[in-house]
């Protein structure tokens, strides 16, 4: 059986959520859990981190792409960190890079939040 | 596509259409085609488009009905791998999936027609043939350059 699992982190005013596992159309219903429960408690600045994610199919991206238009109109951002090479490929065949920032550790993509609040380290 | 000469390895699988069991799918499709000559990248796309293609089967041909039948079969010679999968929901007509488009699913925070296009460009060929009341079928396959 396919093994996926999150867990939300928050970081002074950004939450990170942290995806383990294979992340597919029968599993993306857990992450789309996180992001409205996120929304619900007026939470926009978000980091997701794919360190422990094995796999993606576009079920999995889907997701991305159903909350970002409304993070983003609250001020807030979907930022994405530590994917590994395989699942960063797929990412790329369909030309997600160009509509999401994806940097190589979580704190990279922390600070950038705090840098577009005016309140962080450069 | 058909692989008449030097046919090595066939295997088959079904399933019931529901999600849960597109793990047990690509686990079918991993150790079915490991001894194949192809890469292990080469076998992760393969696994993943199968399972974009049995997804889009769950969803749009037996639209979330779980006990329909999706038959699932690779074969390959030295040459070519080949995977047909079968089921007997709605007919599915592919040309009116449109390519992806970002910006569009973007203003509608909702995609469509990405799992195909990951079929396209991760196999070699995809081919739909359907018979409108008995049953669709996918055709996968990718060379092998051993």
């Amino acid at each position: 059986m396919a093994e996926f699992s999150t867990s939300v982190v928050d970081k002074g005013n950004v939450s990170v959520i942290n995806l383990s596992g294979y992340l597919d159309a029968h599993t993306a219903p857990t992450l789309e859990n996180d992001f409205t429960e996120l929304i619900d408690q007026n939470q926009f600045k978000i980091v997701v981190n794919f360190r422990d994610l094995a796999y993606i199919s576009s079920a999995g991206l889907g997701v991305f792409m159903a909350y970002i238009e409304k993070i983003r109109d609250n001020k807030g951002d979907i930022k994405l960190t530590n994917m590994n090479e395989k699942v960063y490929n797929i990412f790329d065949l369909l030309g997600f890079p160009l509509l999401y920032e994806i940097f190589k550790s979580e704190d990279e993509a922390i600070n950038k939040f705090s840098e577009s609040d005016g309140i962080g380290t450069k | 596509m058909e692989l008449a000469r030097n046919k090595k390895n066939t295997g088959e699988l079904v399933v019931k259409s529901r999600t849960e069991n597109l793990s047990l799918i690509r686990d079918f499709i991993s150790n079915q085609a490991s001894n194949s000559g192809l890469s292990a990248e080469e076998i992760e796309n393969i696994m993943l488009a199968v399972d974009e293609a049995c997804t889009n089967i769950i969803r749009h041909a037996y639209k979330s009905y779980p006990e329909g039948d999706i038959v699932i079969k690779l074969e390959y010679n030295h040459e070519k791998l080949i995977i047909s999968i079968i089921d007997h929901g709605n007919t599915f007509n592919p040309d009116t999936v449109p390519d992806p488009d970002l910006q569009k699913y973007y203003r509608n925070g909702k995609v469509g027609g990405l799992g195909m296009y990951l079929m396209k460009t991760l196999m070699d060929d995809v081919k739909y043939i359907s018979v409108p009341g008995k049953y669709n079928k996918v055709l996968l396959s990718k060379s092998i350059n051993a």
